[in-house]
Parts: structure tokens; sequence; C-alpha cells
């Protein structure tokens, strides 16, 4: 259901006032940049209701900022004309959705069946011992990665395979980890 | 010439353009003969040539049943749909459902990456059968370079005039939006694909109302698998009863894209006609990985219940043949499992990925998948207890009498069944040095026969 990388000891810590949603502050109110505005005002365009661009506004908000922080949150639900606790309730349903920082290169190893199948357990917990003893959905201390488990990724025929941000790996072992995290600059 | 091999005398339909060099571009779709059925369909329009109640025909008799898992018949699900008169001015919708996460699924994906114009053509003549002027294709959030490479085709497909407004002069305007997901198992779920598309939580909505009645913005709307609409396209080229042709018989027709992975050489899609069976697949993906000996099979997607060496050995691949082995076809995800493998631990990790993907709404679902995962968990690191097999057999029959909203819950406890009926010697090692339980059984545990049945019945709804 909910899931993704995200920093539950901050949310607890900074329980919001009654009222209010828990997403994390970035510190600074947030405004889409104008050409983000445009591709947002183009989807309107595409649906019989403003809602309904939700999703894909959210994806917009996280290609600005890198992830869907309170004032974001505030921001979309603003253009949208939602209530903010609302669009905070759909961002945790999605994995998707970073609800803190991520690294410069998420890495997320699918762990379903056919990859499971190919040891990808193992090799996930090899490549998070290989970037300093990672823990799932921990960033590196240099900021370049996070590492984190997703389910199924429609590449079971290329096992155990992985996602880089938005792009596919193929076949990723033991083997050919090192290669594989050296190749990520 | 399909990346794979097919089987001797098989032309392959939708995978012939796969791997060829440009098979994305509009240019070199229509090269191949691509857009001639829209074209013809535009043309006969306005003359009459061509009408709702024609292509539906056409669709009802190639015997089309749904690649998304259900095998409900694409044309009779068409009917359902109301007539003009009785939908008050609403408008229908059509929503392509490419949110493709059944573990062990991987087809939808390569239609769309590699001749996208195949789906187009498919959704749009499904389009002008159905009366809808705004088609949505709800692709899952993680294919995003999949969804660019459709957006590039969608747009080309507006700028030659295959899309937008009066169409070839047909007087048709249809419109299509490629919709991205962010990351939800359950949005494939018809209903909760189309709470996710109004911009909510991906919660499957109580049927009735049927989508075809009432679907996305409370409208009309058909849910139909990438597959499926692509299937449309190839029925109007070459005529239903060429389509009826491929199968195994009347109920199992058309070609059929097979998703094999696990432990085989050479893991891929594979396109065979209906009904091709489980060893001749196998030896198309080049045997077992290392000549090992094939030990078990999940057919149909991580929803489907687990079967033998033997039970496969003879098996018709398609809706009917397997649901008669108690299993679904589901989305055509076969996981082949060699003697190596530690059913216990992938009955585990399968359990995982229903515990992380539930959405929660159903208590039976909700608290019931995570128990299942921790049990399992407990259990293959020896730290079970006793009774342990019999009160997972107990969890799950309370899990699948049909109380949930949606069956997701009689997925999440098709391969725990399975697993444990099936190999239960395998489970049973893992207990040798159990402790007492922590309390007794009420009584002993038995799946009851309705639960076994919705089990079979190919659980997709
Ligand atoms: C939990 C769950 C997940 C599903 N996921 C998918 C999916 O990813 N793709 C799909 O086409 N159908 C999926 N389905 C089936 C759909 O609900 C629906 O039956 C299907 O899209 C209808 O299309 P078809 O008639 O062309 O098969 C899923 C069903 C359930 C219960
Ligand atoms: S059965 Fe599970 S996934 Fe389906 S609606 Fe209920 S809680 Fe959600
Ligand atoms: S199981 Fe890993 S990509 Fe499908």
């Amino acid at each position: 259901m909910s899931g993704g990388p995200n920093l539950p000891s901050a949310q607890i810590a900074g329980n919001p006032p009654v009222g209010e949603h828990g997403a994390l502050s970035c510190g600074k109110a947030l405004k889409f940049s104008p050409e983000a505005r445009k591709r947002v005002d183009h989807l309107l365009t595409r649906y019989p209701t403003k809602q309904a661009a939700l999703l894909p506004t959210l994806w917009e908000a996280q290609r600005e900022w890198g992830w869907i922080s309170r004032e974001a949150v505030d921001h979309v639900a603003e253009v949208l004309e939602l209530a903010p606790a609302f669009v905070w309730g759909v961002v945790t349903f999605y994995t998707m959705y970073n609800r803190a920082p991520v690294g410069k290169h998420l890495i997320q190893f699918c762990t379903s069946i056919s990859c499971h199948l190919a040891d990808a357990e193992g090799v996930y917990a090899e490549c998070r011992k290989r970037l300093g003893d990672l823990k799932p959905g921990e960033t590196s201390k240099d900021g370049k990665f996070t590492v984190i488990e997703v389910e199924c990724l429609a590449q079971c025929d290329k096992a155990p395979a992985v996602m880089v941000n938005d792009d596919d790996y193929a076949v990723i072992t033991k083997d050919n980890l090192d290669s594989f995290l050296g190749g990520l600059k | 010439m399909s990346k794979t091999p097919v089987p001797k005398g098989f032309t392959p339909v939708h995978s012939a353009r796969f791997g060829k060099k440009g098979s994305q571009k509009l240019a070199g779709y229509e090269a191949d003969g691509g857009y001639a059925s829209w074209k013809k369909v535009a043309k006969g329009w306005k003359s009459g040539d061509f009408t709702p109640a024609k292509i539906i025909d056409m669709v009802k008799a190639s015997g089309l049943r749904g690649r998304g898992g259900a095998g409900f018949p694409t044309g009779l699900k068409w009917t359902f749909v109301p007539p003009k008169e009785k939908r008050g001015g609403k408008p229908v919708y059509l929503l392509c459902n490419a949110d493709e996460s059944e573990p062990g699924t991987f087809k939808d994906r390569l239609i769309m990456e590699e001749d996208p114009h195949q789906l187009l053509e498919g959704m749009l003549i499904a389009s002008a059968a159905l009366d809808v002027k705004h088609a949505y294709i709800y692709i899952r959030g993680e294919m995003v370079r999949c969804a660019e490479v459709l957006n590039e085709a969608v747009a080309e497909a507006y700028a030659a005039g295959y899309l937008g407004k009066d169409i070839l002069g047909s007087g048709l305007d249809i419109d299509l939006t490629v919709h991205r997901g962010a990351g939800a198992y359950i949005c494939g779920e018809e209903t909760a694909l189309i709470e996710s598309l109004e911009g909510k939580r991906g919660h499957p909505r109580i049927k009735p109302p049927f989508p075809a009645v009432s679907g996305v913005w409370d409208c009309p709307t058909v849910v139909n698998n990438v597959e499926t609409l692509a299937a449309v396209k190839f029925i109007l080229d070459n005529g239903p009863e060429w389509f009826k042709g491929m199968g195994r018989n009347e109920k199992n027709t058309g070609p059929k894209l097979y998703c094999v992975s696990g432990h085989v050489e050479k893991p891929g899609v594979y396109e065979a006609p209906m009904g091709i069976k489980f060893m001749d697949l196998l030896a198309l993906c080049g045997g077992m990985k290392g000549g090992k000996k094939l030990k078990a099979v999940i057919p149909g997607g991580a929803s489907a219940a687990i079967l033998t060496a033997a039970e496969v050995a003879d098996l018709p691949m398609d809706f009917d043949g397997v649901a008669a082995a108690k299993s679904m076809l589901g989305s055509a995800a076969i996981m082949v499992m060699d003697e190596t493998t530690d059913i216990p631990k992938a009955v585990t990790n399968i359990s995982k990925f229903f515990a992380h993907e539930s959405c929660g709404q159903c208590t039976p679902c909700r608290e019931g998948t995570p128990w299942l995962n921790k049990m399992l968990k407990r259990l293959i690191k020896g730290e079970g207890k006793r009774d342990d097999l019999d009160l997972l057999l107990q969890i799950s029959n309370q899990m699948g009498n049909g109380m949930t909203i949606c069956v997701f819950s009689d997925a999440a406890i098709a391969p725990v069944i399975s697993g444990i009926t099936k190999f239960r010697d395998e489970f049973e090692a893992y207990l040798s040095k159990a402790k007492a339980p922590d309390f007794a059984l009420a009584a002993p545990a038995e799946v009851t026969p309705k639960v076994a049945d919705r089990v079979a019945e190919g659980i997709h709804g």
C-alpha cells in the first residue's frame, strides 16, 4: 500500500498540528516554474475534472523538486482546488512519490517471485553492503545512492531486474554489481 | 519476425514486428499495412458499411477473451454498455489497462514498447464501436520509457489525422490520453484503476454497479487489457474466422503472448496459438536452465495456484485448460521452477508481495495478508510452531469466502493453499524442530470447497 523512500522517524517527530497533513517540510514555499505550470495547464485540458489531473500533476511536482514536500502538496492542492489533506492521502497511497529527498540515483531492486528465483534478495543486500552498509531506503553519505526494494518491474525475463530513477537495468548479479554501480556517476 | 522462436507453422501476429528497426514509428507501421483497418472503418462510417454493431459482431464471432486475467469474452462485455438513449447524455469511456504489475507479467510492455500503433489502432476501432470520444491508457508508473514511446506514437497519430476531430472525414471525434500511475499493484483491478484515474487512492469499488454501466466519472466505461485491444485490430485485419482458427477450441481462440520467466534457458515473451501445450512452450524457451528437472510451475502470475510438474505435463495453456487443473491462465505469466527451488521460500516471497500490495479496505485482506507473510517468514527461519500449516490454511480460508470488495484476497491465498497442499512435506521439513503452538486450533483446518472453487475459477474480476 504505502512504501517508497520516506523517513518514518522524521514524520513521527514532526507530528503535524491537528487539521494539517503529515508531509515533511522543505522549508520554503514552492511554486511551479512557468514551464511546469504550462504542462499542468495542458494536462487539465485532457480530463473532465481537475482532480483527475492529480497523479500527473504530482509527477510534475516530483520532477521539479525531486520529492513531495508539505509545500509541494500545498501548491498542488491550490492549483487543482483540492484539500491539501486529500492530496497527501493520495500521495501516501502510491509508492513512487518520494516523501523525503532521495539520492541522485534511486536504485530499485525487484524482489518479487521471478527475481527471487534469481537471488534478487541476495544481490539487494550485497548492494547495500557495498555502498557502506545502507539500511533499506537509506541514502549514502555522499547523497549519491538510495537503495530500495520494489515489487515486480515487468522485466521478469531479465531477473534480477533493477530500475535506477527512470531507467531499466537487466540481470544485475553479485558478479556484475561493481560495474553496474561504477556506471552510475 | 518476432524476437523469440514461434511454433512450427505459426505466423506471429502481435509480435510480428517486434525487434524490427523503427517498429515504433508510424511510417514503418504504415509501410507494413498498419492503419489499413482503421482507414476502412473511417471510410465506411458515413456510408454505413461499418457500424458499431458490425464491429462488435466481428469481435464476438472471433471468440476473443480478455487477456488481462479473467478471460471474459470481450464482445459480450462491450454489449453491457447501455444504448445511447439510455445513457442520459453521458459519454462512454474506454480505458486501456496497461498497469501490468502482476509478478511474472511483461507482455503488454513489449507491445507498447515495440509496436505501440497496433494498440492505438485497436483502441480506435474499439472507440468507434463503443461510441467513445475520449480513451485513456492507464500505464503503470514504473514504465516511464514505455510511456514516452506511447506518447510519441499518440502525437504521430494525431498529426496523421487518425486521432482527433472528424477523423479522415468520417465524422468520428476521438481523443486519446496516456495516463501514468504511480506505483500500486491494486490499480490493475479495473475499479481501482477507475478510482486512480479520477485522482484518488486506488481503492476497488463494490460491484455492482459494473463499470460498463457506471464507471469513471459515473459514466459507462469499458476496461480492457492492452493485448485484448491490440487483438481487435488484427481481428478487423484478417477476419474473425482467421482468429478463431488459431487455438485449441471454440472457447480458447487467437494468438497469445506468453511471458515465461524463472528457470528456463531463454526467458522471454513467446507468441503461440492459444492452448499450446506447456511442454511445447518450454521447448521454445530452450528447455530447463542447465538441464535441471522441472519441479513446479505458476501458470498465470503470482495470483495463480501452483501446479506440479506432473500437472503441467500435458497441460494446454489456455483459459479453460489451466482452469481444469484448478489454477488459472491469468495474464499468462508462466513462472518455471526447477528441482532446486525451495517452495516454502517461494510461497513466502509471494506472500510478501500481497502483504505489501493490499489496499487495506477490507479487514480479512488487510489483516490476513501480513499474517500469512509473518507466519511464513517465521516458518522458513525454522521458528514455526507445530500447528502452523493448519493455521495458515485456516487463515486463508477466512480470507477467501468472497467477503472482500475485490478478488485480491482470493489471489493472495491461492499460492499459499496450493503450495501447502501440494508440497506439504517441504513445509513440514521446516517444522521438524517446531515447538508446541501458543494456542490450540479450534478445529482442524480444511479448505472449504467454496474457497477452492473461487481460487480455481480464475479469480480476476
Ligand atoms: C488485483 C488485480 C490486479 C489486476 N491487474 C491487472 C493488470 O495489471 N492488467 C490488466 O489488464 N488487468 C488486471 N486485472 C484485471 C482487471 O480487473 C480487468 O479484469 C481487466 O483489465 C479487463 O480486461 P480484459 O477483459 O481485456 O482482460 C487485475 C485484477 C485484479 C483483481
Ligand atoms: S480485497 Fe484487499 S485489495 Fe481488494 S479491496 Fe479489499 S483490502 Fe483492498
Ligand atoms: S519479478 Fe522481478 S521484474 Fe517481475
